[in-house]
């Protein structure tokens, strides 16, 4: 394979990628907003995106050869750069539209239980909902319920939760060799389920915790313990024989509360150091909750996809566009000019420039 | 009285055997093209025919066909569609039950085309007397040596397989299709590839509709050229129409497509009129997926020219005014129907048949039912109107494959030409549970600007 | 419990069945073999039936289950001996199948869905079957019964009993 790199233009900022890049991933490389969320698409699972429609773009123009705009919204998760396209993420009203639309069919039978929920604060489709969503609902009928299944000692699973991203399922066809749930039934019907009653038990199954989107895979071992906004992510890690045994723990004080794996600004499993995706083991995750049990490296750098991240700017990079650009020409709606009114958040600190989260002292130049 | 090209035979007695058929003149387009000419040829001549997919998209079949990959080493695969099920749409079922050395035919020329050496007929599960029927079809044709080895000495081989499904709408869209022949659930794939590239087993695959694979013994045998002859414009050949609903004469028939859409209504030939000597409110000319139209701008446009039974007609006038050919399922509606509680039927089908695999489709087909049935049910409010008209719209175009379209559409149809019908339930709520709204405007002669 | 094999007349079926693909491709079996499977165990798919097939076409079980209850022929629950699917789509209500499904209902005193208390019959409403030019229709078996009126409706249910004194 040559290493030609295509241009593509995505909401009026170019970047070049090597051949074969979807338009998600460019849009990633831009990073911001210009990045289309996604609820299905998980770049270390093959196979998966395409199913969720919240990633839809606008291609405007196809590429240089053939710059014939394509008729329909494409998922950007699964279409491919051609040299020269321009794409519409944010600047398109159409795609603005549709994605209200998705997220809005999303939400119309999910339980909106976030109150209970152990994924609330970083679930996607909250995150979803608060930048694409709707305030209110049109849905006047009866939520779909599901028949209770047990999945085991290990992972709680909210059927109503889910929006069939298939993440899991992917997940247990790629890392275990014995997938034992599925997609049953379709339609609005369609389910996660086993089938039969049965424990899931495979040594690398706990993460499909990981991949879930939503709170429909929850952490036995930590339901109802605590918030996740409560405790603090602390990087670590053990020898395992299983797994790359590189974690985050949870922590409040001194008592591990969960852990995890490692993740990436796009709630993604990260690299491991030693290679390959850092999957961990059920041992790893479920069964070592001691401070005793690793050791500690220091403090996540946490991503966008957390409340935890308030305050952190921590390699965040400033786009060099101005938003007019970005926008069409047209100027970003401001409710006021908060420079104007704030003591604190003046445009002559580079809060981006920290190396640790933004603290009051820092303002105080 | 109409050319017929795929069912003049049909009626012949015994011609569902292979000696009768034979006798009648089949498996000639198989020597012809085993014997004479090379694949491409075959493909030059359907290119010629103007042959469009008769499955509903009506996309032009030679192209289709010269999209194929053929890269070397890896095998090809011809798939024939016939898991009818689009509601109204009945027309593959009678030409695989009363003339299925026709497709037989057709699928060896064909797969000959398309370099297939194993091909398959998906049919749907429901139809199990119609897969005995082709098997021993298949069987016959085997034995008198039109499929194996060596198929008339002419080096090529094939065999035939028929594959029943188990009940799912959704496996009328190809990929679909192909991922239930590969023993999987009916998901829709997400394209690209297309299954010209990547389909069966992920080999580059061709999947034709049942009568289209039928239409390809007549162009072989008489050349694309006279084949393009019949017909009219872009619809050329002819074209089988399954007409039901409330009319005198259902039935599937066979129309050169250069008949008027009224001829075809009245004329004794064909539907034989509305029954019961009632008046005609409404018609849904292909299959259940495409705008439904008001009897007015069904038989005329709204140029106020006469409307034909072909492709370019029937889309005369795009969504706004204009319908589809579609599969050719002819629903016809009588004064007496209701059309929200048509449009309901059909919102229930497309819930009960989405796969659920994305968004739009698996939550809002469900969420167009509900608000449907208490619209009909005379629990609707006005502001459901304008719901429905915006759930369509955001489903339409944005799922992974036609289903969502073919769900929004007849709802949006529906609305745009019968509002006031559905304002009618809404405004009343228990009158609408007694009686319908009946004919009320909707065969006026339109307004035709000068 | 009784042990779950295809008899010899079933399982030359079974054998031709998985003959029909490319080598290695022997899950697409997996429909034909289901039918094949409901037709010989009892006319539903248990679970254990379902792990026989997986079993069979070595493949996992919950492949077999995510097809089983995708697709509607497949039967997970046992039904009647005779089942009465009746369409109920936009062209067969336009001609009356509400009606018709209707009277079913009465005359077995039964549901949508439910199955008499004798074990005979089952009544299920479907959607389009593919024959709205012939409705209001039902399939029974492997048949299709069409322009069904409520005459044609008791003959049909006459015959099912007729023949089930017959065949006991």
């Amino acid at each position: 394979m040559s290493e030609q790199l295509l241009k593509v233009t995505i909401d009026n900022i170019t970047v070049e990628v090597p051949a074969g890049t979807t338009i998600l991933q460019a849009a990633r490389k831009i990073g911001g907003d210009v990045a289309p969320p996604a609820m299905c698409y998980y770049s270390k699972l093959q196979g998966s995106g395409g199913k969720c429609r919240t990633c839809l773009v606008e291609v405007s123009k196809g590429s240089e050869k053939d710059p014939r705009p394509m008729p329909k919204l494409v998922a950007s998760c699964r279409t491919t750069i051609m040299d020269g396209m321009e794409v519409k993420n944010i600047t398109s009203d159409r795609v603005l539209d549709a994605r209200k639309g998705v997220v809005e069919f999303l939400l119309i039978n999910h339980p909106l239980d976030c109150p209970v929920c152990d994924q609330a604060g970083e679930c996607h489709l909250q995150d979803l909902s608060y930048e694409h969503g709707a305030a209110g609902t049109r849905y006047e009928f009866q939520r779909r319920t599901f028949k209770k299944h047990d999945l085991g000692d290990y992972i709680q699973l909210h059927m109503t939760r889910c929006i069939l991203c298939y993440r899991c399922v992917f997940t247990a066809d790629q890392l275990t060799k014995t997938r034992e749930h599925g997609v049953l039934d379709r339609g609005d019907h369609a389910e996660i389920a086993t089938f039969i009653e049965k424990n899931l038990q495979n040594d690398f199954i706990g993460n499909v915790i990981d991949v879930c989107p939503v709170g429909a895979l929850t952490d036995k071992t930590f339901r109802f313990k605590n918030r996740v906004w409560f405790t603090k992510p602390v990087d670590a890690h053990r020898d395992c024989d299983t797994c790359c045994g590189e974690v985050q723990l949870w922590m409040r004080g001194h008592e591990v509360f969960r852990v995890t794996a490692r993740k990436d600004e796009w709630g993604e499993v990260k690299e491991s150091t030693k290679g390959g995706t850092g999957w961990i083991c059920n041992t790893c995750r479920f069964e070592k909750k001691q401070v005793s049990d690793w050791e500690i490296e220091g403090p996540t750098k946490v991503n966008r996809h957390s409340v935890i991240s308030q305050g952190h700017y921590v390699g965040l990079q400033k786009p060099e566009e101005t938003m007019p650009k970005v926008m069409d020409g047209r100027s970003p709606k401001l409710l006021m000019d908060i420079h104007s009114v704030s003591e604190v958040n003046k445009p002559n600190i580079e809060l981006s420039k920290l190396d640790r989260p933004a603290h009051s002292t820092d303002f105080n130049q | 009285m109409g050319r017929k090209l795929l069912l003049e035979k049909a009626h012949v007695e015994g011609i569902r055997t292979y000696e009768v058929y034979r006798r009648e003149g089949g498996y000639r387009s198989v020597e012809k093209a085993l014997k004479s000419m090379s694949p491409d040829a075959i493909v030059e001549e359907v290119k010629k025919s103007g042959l469009r997919g008769r499955g509903g998209a009506g996309f032009p079949t030679g192209m289709k066909w010269s999209f194929l990959a053929k890269p070397e080493g890896v095998p090809r695969y011809l798939v024939c569609n016939a898991d009818e099920s689009e509601p109204g749409t009945f027309k593959d079922r009678y030409l695989m039950e009363f003339i299925p050395h026709l497709l037989i035919e057709g699928m060896i020329v064909s797969s000959f085309a398309l370099g297939s050496n194993r091909s398959y007929i998906y049919i749907r599960g429901e139809y199990a007397w119609i897969t005995d029927i082709l098997e021993q079809a298949i069987e016959e044709a085997k034995a008198n040596g039109w499929l194996g080895k060596n198929i008339l000495g002419s080096g090529y081989d094939l065999e035939l397989y028929v594959q029943r499904g188990a009940g799912a709408y959704i496996c009328g869209e190809e990929t679909a299709l192909i991922e239930s022949l590969e023993g999987k659930r009916g998901n829709p794939r997400i394209k690209p590839p297309f299954p010209a590239i990547k389909g069966l087993w992920d080999c580059p695959t061709v999947v034709n509709n049942v009568e289209t694979i039928a239409a390809v013994v007549p162009i072989v045998n008489d050349g694309g050229e006279e084949y393009a002859k019949i017909g009219a414009g872009k619809s050329t050949g002819t074209k089988l129409i399954s007409a039901c609903g409330n009319i005198n004469k259902p039935g599937v028939y066979e129309i050169d497509m250069t008949i008027s859409v009224e001829e075809f209504i009245y004329s004794d030939e064909y539907c034989g009129g509305i029954a019961n000597g009632k008046r005609l409110k409404a018609c849904i000319p292909g299959g259940s997926s495409v705008p439904i139209l008001p009897a007015n701008l069904l038989l005329k446009t709204a140029k106020g020219e006469t409307r034909y039974m072909n492709y370019e007609s029937l889309s005369d006038g795009g969504f706004a005014t204009g319908s589809m050919m579609g599969s050719g399922g002819f629903i016809v509606l009588d004064e007496d129907q209701c059309v929200v509680k048509n449009t309901y039927t059909l919102a229930r089908f497309y819930r009960h048949e989405s796969c659920g695999q994305c968004s739009p489709c698996r939550e809002g087909t469900g969420w167009m039912e509900k608000i449907l049935l208490n619209i009909e049910q005379g629990r609707g409010k006005m502001s459901d109107i304008d719901l429905l008209w915006d759930i369509q719209r955001k489903i339409e175009g944005n799922t992974i494959c036609p289903l969502g379209d073919a769900a929004a559409w007849p709802v949006a149809a529906a609305i745009r030409h019968f509002r006031d019908e559905f304002e009618w339930h809404v405004n009343n709520p228990d009158e609408c549970t007694k009686r319908n709204y009946g004919l009320a405007h909707y065969a006026d002669p339109i307004y035709v600007p000068a | 419990m009784t042990m779950i094999r295809f008899n010899d007349k079933q399982e030359a079926e079974f054998q031709r069945l998985v003959s029909r693909y490319p080598e290695g491709k022997q899950k697409s079996a997996l429909l034909p073999v289901l039918h094949l499977a409901q037709d010989s165990f009892g006319g539903w798919l248990s679970s254990e039936v379902m792990d026989y097939v997986a079993d069979r076409l070595s493949i996992k079980p919950i492949e077999v289950y995510e097809v089983a209850t995708f697709y509607t022929m497949y039967n997970l629950k046992p039904i009647g001996k005779y089942l009465f699917e009746v369409c109920q789509t936009g062209p067969c209500m336009l001609r009356g199948s509400d009606d018709i499904i209707a009277y079913i209902g009465e005359k077995l005193g039964i549901k949508p869905g439910q199955t008499t208390e004798d074990g005979m019959f089952t009544l299920k409403t479907v959607e389009c079957l593919g024959a709205c030019g012939y409705a209001p229709m039902m399939q029974l078996g492997k048949f299709y019964r069409e322009h069904l009126t409520k005459e044609k409706v008791d003959q049909i249910i006459e015959e099912c009993r007729r023949n089930a004194a017959a065949n006991n």
